[in-house]
């Protein structure tokens, strides 16, 4: 069942649109700030309150990047592969995330800290390279950078 | 030189709230453009200025606005969108904008809107800028409460609401068919042309998409007069375009000068040229979507039609430079890698054709290569080309692959006899 302030927030978005379909993405997103993450069970609920098939909703829910269905951890790591960043060496940041943090890309810390995911570019490339935690793009990253942001998200 | 898009930007403090814009001027390109002005008039003066679109395909902004039926008979509502949706690899244009100045783009839609006789406006930004959104939230309150949206603006009768959408990622969405179906809450894929948005665009109805730069253009333009924006370029396109450079340069950033500025003014004077113990290889000129140029074309005047003679496109404007220490090859896998990872699948030489580019690249730059590699790159840049796929992604896809092909072939020709990277 969603929560109230779920539903609230879901009904307010749909006053910005003349169509109910269009909230969809947005109610996906209310969802994720509640939850964490979108669970087989609230995507039906969002599903019912649209008035869509869960299926159509799987369909949007899995085209974009940034919600996730599986659980992630309390803090989601995007760190940026793209082209700038490429170049200005975020193959060796990655590396050192992956072994800081024991996991993978799409892997979550033991401990539920750290989700670690890549993402495109974050549009900060005259600071690359760069990641983003939760809501908040760093850049001018080097190892020892990279471990004193982490140390900022318990 | 004047700098219209960026003069009232301070970076590193807050944007000029709604007083502080309409003491530096602010607002008043609005007010003239509501009160003295149809909507042919403004139609008018931005095609006199030439304005083209700054999203990358160049399209002539008066042009476009032209093309929204007009008449009592005419398909209402209409809608504006704001293309906020910066994700071309390499740019971080908008971001500046949107950031520094909010309410410039607040009052560019405003007049837009008016223009095109829209009464419902959306922003379609991207989720990862959260500055942008918040600045972009507060602009749109306070020129609520200031009169310049919601109902009868300025006691004209006319209403104007702003809506602005958090996107949830996805590179295909900043095509402008894709972003429609996102916006309707649909999977971000491309749809049909013709019709074209302009005639049936969100929920079908007359739909004009422009992106962050063009639109923050527009208050300029009707404040200052279309001759003087076409003072300030060095070509014909008019006014100043904002210009980046990222990669080992020594001041990497973002200007804002004439639009025809030289690729070498940019690279060597505002960026400060090449890092120590780095030369200057190549460049991708206007994000990960176009075509890499060379040294020999330093001198090239970044204007839309300039760069497309020399076999590149302008794109967003903001270059990313490679240099002779890093791999073109690998440079070229991590652009592939982007757009196989990127596509939305709907049509299948995109969703097949750029994974397999970018297993091939791979297997070059891990030294298993093989010499019909190369020929089997070539004919995915052809078949993955203009008119083959649904939309412009797949194109834009292979125009950096099939430059590199062009002048990096000896890099390739090395990877596959060494079979291996020489860089590594």
């Amino acid at each position: 069942m969603l929560n109230d302030s779920e539903q609230r927030e879901i009904e307010e978005e749909l006053s910005r649109y003349p169509d109910k379909q269009a909230v969809c993405v947005d109610a996906l997103k209310i969802v994720q700030r509640h939850r964490g993450w979108v669970s087989d069970e609230a995507l039906k609920d969002v599903a019912a309150l649209l008035g869509m098939s869960p299926h159509e909703v799987d369909g949007v829910a899995t085209f974009y990047n940034l919600i996730y269905r599986r659980p992630v951890g309390r803090h989601v790591i995007h760190v940026c592969d793209s082209v700038s960043c490429w170049v200005m060496g975020c193959g060796g940041i990655c590396e050192h995330l992956k072994a800081r943090l024991g996991v993978g890309m799409g892997g979550t810390t033991t401990d539920g800290r750290f989700t670690l995911l890549p993402i495109v570019c974050l549009g900060v490339c005259d600071v690359a390279p760069a990641m983003m935690v939760g809501e908040t793009t760093h850049g001018g990253l080097t190892p020892e950078r990279v471990d004193e942001i982490l140390e900022q998200y318990p | 030189m004047e700098r219209p898009l960026t003069e009232h930007i301070r970076p590193g403090q807050a944007p000029p709230d709604f007083a502080g814009y309409a003491r530096l001027g602010g607002y008043e390109a609005a007010r003239k453009a509501l009160l003295e002005m149809s909507p042919a008039e403004v139609i008018e003066a931005i095609k006199a200025s030439n304005l083209r679109g700054r999203g990358g395909a160049g399209f002539a902004t008066g042009l476009k606005w032209s093309l929204v039926p007009q008449g009592e008979n005419a398909p209402r509502p209409r809608y504006l969108v704001c293309n906020a949706d910066e994700m071309e690899p390499g740019t971080f244009k908008d971001r500046y904008l949107m950031e520094g100045n909010p309410h410039q783009l607040i009052e560019g839609m405003i007049i837009a809107a008016h223009a095109i006789g829209a009464e419902t406006a959306y922003i379609f930004l991207r989720a990862e800028y959260t500055v942008s959104e918040r600045a972009l939230r507060k602009a749109i309150a306070e020129a609520g409460e200031q009169g310049f949206l919601g109902k009868n603006l300025l006691g004209t009768g006319r209403s104007l609401e702003i809506h602005l959408h958090s996107s949830a990622g996805r590179y295909i969405c900043g095509e402008e068919t894709a972003l429609l179906n996102a916006l309707e809450g649909k999977r971000a894929v491309p749809r049909a042309k013709p019709p074209f948005p302009p005639q049936v665009g969100l929920w079908g109805k007359p739909t004009i998409v422009q992106n962050v730069e063009t639109l923050c253009n527009v208050p300029p333009i009707i404040a200052r007069g279309a001759q003087w924006f076409q003072g300030l370029s060095h070509s014909k396109d008019g006014g100043t375009k904002l210009y980046g450079v990222s990669g080992r340069v020594n001041r990497p950033g973002l200007w804002e000068l004439p639009m025809g500025t030289t690729m070498r003014e940019i690279i060597e004077e505002h960026a400060r040229g090449m890092r120590d113990g780095y030369r200057f290889r190549g460049v991708i000129p206007g994000g990960a979507s176009t075509d890499f140029l060379v040294e020999e074309h330093l001198d090239l005047k970044l204007d839309f039609d300039s760069v497309a003679q020399a076999g590149s496109r302008l794109g967003t404007g903001t270059m990313v430079v490679l240099d002779d220490r890093t791999c073109p090859v690998g440079m070229v896998h991590n652009l592939e890698l982007f757009f196989a990872r990127e596509s939305c699948g709907w049509c299948t030489p995109c969703r097949d054709g750029l994974p397999w580019v970018e297993k091939i690249l791979r297997a070059i730059e891990d030294g298993n290569g093989v010499e019909d590699d190369i020929g089997i790159l070539r004919q995915h840049a052809r078949l993955l080309g203009p008119g083959k796929t649904f939309c412009a992604f797949a194109p834009g896809a292979v125009e950096p692959l099939q430059s590199a092909l062009k002048y990096f072939a000896g890099d390739f020709d090395r990877h596959i006899k060494e079979k291996r990277c020489p860089w590594k």
